[in-house]
């Protein structure tokens, strides 16, 4: 059911206005895979992940969709294919849970022809991967942010996308929450194959969900692979200016980042300069 | 044998039903609540043949509307009843379906036509069009219309940019709305040959000294209009959810958005050109419609009809429930004020509105 797909963008610039935020970027999605774009703020992480969604267009080089240039591909023959959860969407007032994850069907849906039991039969399943089939008839807006998150990757499940990109999915939850999103990321990749793509904060989750690691620094990819091979302090301080030992997980054996800041840090090297 | 607290999972099937049965049941609701307006539409219609000085029998109204000619109801109902009937629906359905546009789009109850001004631009240029130019009614409904989508295009210039582009929309609006109507009251001040009933029609609109000869225009840009948006109207309910996200669903938001934009303000401004600015009928008629039908299903038609009711209902009011007669726009007005100053007390509690 699912189309696998291969998302590249070759020498990709884009941002708003006169200087570009993303200055030529070349990278190419894992098909199948979870990848996750790290970068400190204003480094371009989120306007790259726009781009790669058709949201803002490149100032110039392309973003391919299986060798097809996204532009060129009409936009509801795309929206099969390439799915987006935004930072901030927004729910109307009042509707059901289930309405707003049919919402999710509009890309399927002929111009004069209504519901159809197809549709029913993916909303229902949407709702059940991400576990809230019983809170169908519920008002999103009386959700939980954790619940709510889980409706809008319902909404973008029910979409029934090969690929599905994320900007920050779990930057309003809290740690609880933001374990049970990724988790069940992970489960949607696992068991559909669907190709995962998203901005993610936190560079403990990103080495932990990560099978690929895309780091920006300045509008530039300057480190792409495995989480293992690229998680490095040398990454960590091109990317974050940031002074940090990167040790093993020991709950899940990925790279750990432990930041050293100025203070409680227990043997600090003799070389640190005072401030 | 299963874990005995484990929840139990229903088979996919039944998850499937259980959707289905839900959305049935909203549907059910929308449709007994379409069906309601309807029969209270055709209630209003029939009351605005049958009521006034005179009180022709049935039977002599139904044949004037069959086209025979019946001594004195040919004239009352024929000139004066049906077309002040017929003029008050489209009025309605136009503005209900402007406002509920312009509100769903833009997510905001308060960014309807005449709340943010592009009536008042519309009102503004039909009154300078025919009681200064003396134009016909043709000229006096372009000039509506144009002076209508610059209104529109100058207060969304104005707005744009920067955080909270919604709320400034509206307080912008509001301003510039705030001007156009003082055009209005100026040269209805300094007209020659004013009388109260010119005076009332394009300042708070009014159904009086509706004729079948001015139906035209706003009939036309309803024929045309209405089925554009109702075909856009599942792009618009994607639109609802954020520009990304529409996107994303694969509407072309920019196009759509000019598109839904240019035939709501159309439809409000002939509306405005034919009876005047009815008072809150576009900013009243989605909400109270939305509270009809239930959220999350398209308002386009309810709001049509809610416009249509209100509009009617309105003017037999402003007609018969006083002593003097009131034009239709200072019923509704009267309707209006109180909830938009609910939703300007609402919208300064949460701290504006994006």
């Amino acid at each position: 059911m699912t189309v696998h797909s291969t998302l590249q963008a070759t020498e990709l610039v884009s941002g708003y206005g006169a200087s570009p935020i993303v200055k030529g970027v070349d990278l190419t999605i894992p098909r199948g895979r979870i990848s996750v774009i790290i970068g400190a703020n204003a480094c371009g992480k989120s306007t790259l992940l726009k781009t790669l969604a058709r949201l803002i267009s490149p100032q110039s080089g392309s973003v391919v969709l299986d060798g097809q240039s996204i532009g060129s591909i009409p936009t509801k023959q795309l929206a099969r294919t390439l799915g987006l959860l935004p930072q901030s969407p927004i729910a109307p007032e009042g509707i059901a849970v289930a309405d707003l994850v049919g919402r999710g069907r509009h890309p399927h849906q002929k111009l004069f022809r209504t519901w159809s039991a197809e549709d029913d039969a993916a909303v229902a399943e949407a709702l059940e991967v991400t576990g809230i089939a019983d809170l169908a008839d519920r008002a999103v807006d009386e959700l939980s942010g954790g619940q709510r998150q889980r409706v809008w990757i319902a909404m973008a499940l029910a979409q029934e996308t090969g690929v599905l990109l994320l900007d920050e999915p779990t930057t309003f939850l809290d740690v609880a929450h933001q374990i049970e999103v990724l988790d069940l990321l992970t489960d949607l990749n696992r068991s559909k194959g669907t190709t995962i793509v998203m901005v993610l904060h936190d560079m403990n989750m990103a080495a932990r969900y990560a099978d690929h690691i895309f780091a920006m620094c300045a509008g530039e990819l300057i480190a792409s692979g495995a989480p293992a091979e690229v998680m490095t302090s040398e990454l960590i301080s091109d990317v974050f200016g940031l002074d940090a030992a990167v040790i093993p997980d020991p709950v899940s054996g990925a790279p750990m980042v432990l930041p050293r800041g100025r203070h409680h840090v227990l043997a600090a090297p003799a070389a640190t300069p005072a401030a | 044998m299963a874990l005995p607290l484990a929840p139990a999972r229903p088979a996919p099937s039944s998850a499937t039903t259980a959707i289905h049965l839900g959305r049935r049941r909203r549907a059910r609701r929308r449709a007994t609540a379409l069906v309601t307006l309807g029969v209270i539409l055709v209630a209003l219609m029939a009351a605005m043949l049958l009521l006034g000085k005179t009180i022709y029998p049935v039977s002599d109204v139904f044949r004037v509307i069959l086209g025979e000619t019946v001594p004195g109801a040919s004239f009352t109902v024929g000139s004066l009843r049906i077309p002040r009937m017929i003029t008050g629906v489209l009025a309605g359905v136009a503005f209900g379906v402007a406002g509920t546009t312009f509100q769903t789009m833009l997510r905001n109850p308060l960014a309807s036509p005449d709340v943010i001004g592009i009536t008042s631009g519309a009102s503004a240029a039909a009154v300078v069009s025919l009681v200064v130019l003396h134009a016909s009614i043709t000229t006096t409904m372009f000039a509506a219309l144009l002076v209508g989508i610059a209104t529109a295009a100058l207060i969304y210039l104005a707005a744009r940019g920067g955080e909270s582009t919604g709320g400034r929309l509206i307080l912008i609006g509001i301003g510039i709305g705030a001007m156009l109507d003082a055009v209005v009251s100026f040269v209805i001040q300094r007209a020659a040959d004013w009388d109260v009933a010119v005076a009332m029609r394009w300042l708070t609109g009014s159904l009086n000294g509706s004729k079948w000869e001015g139906l035209g225009p706003l009939a036309l840009a309803a024929v045309i209009l209405i089925p554009l948006i109702l075909l856009l109207s599942r792009d618009l309910r994607a639109l609802e959810l954020g520009d990304a996200s529409a996107t994303a669903l694969g509407v072309r938001v920019d196009r759509t958005r000019l598109l839904l934009i240019v035939a709501a303000v159309a439809l409000a401004c002939f509306a405005t050109a034919t009876t005047g600015p009815i008072a809150f009928v576009a900013f009243l008629a989605g909400p109270i419609a939305s509270r009809l039908v239930g959220p999350g299903t398209s308002l386009t038609i309810p709001a049509a009809l809610m416009g249509a009711v209100l509009v009617l209902a309105a003017d037999l009011i402003g007609q018969f429930a006083f002593d003097t007669t009131f034009p239709v726009g200072v019923i509704t007005g009267v309707l209006g004020a109180p909830y938009l100053l609910y939703l300007l007390i609402r919208t300064n509690r949460i701290g504006g509105s994006s």
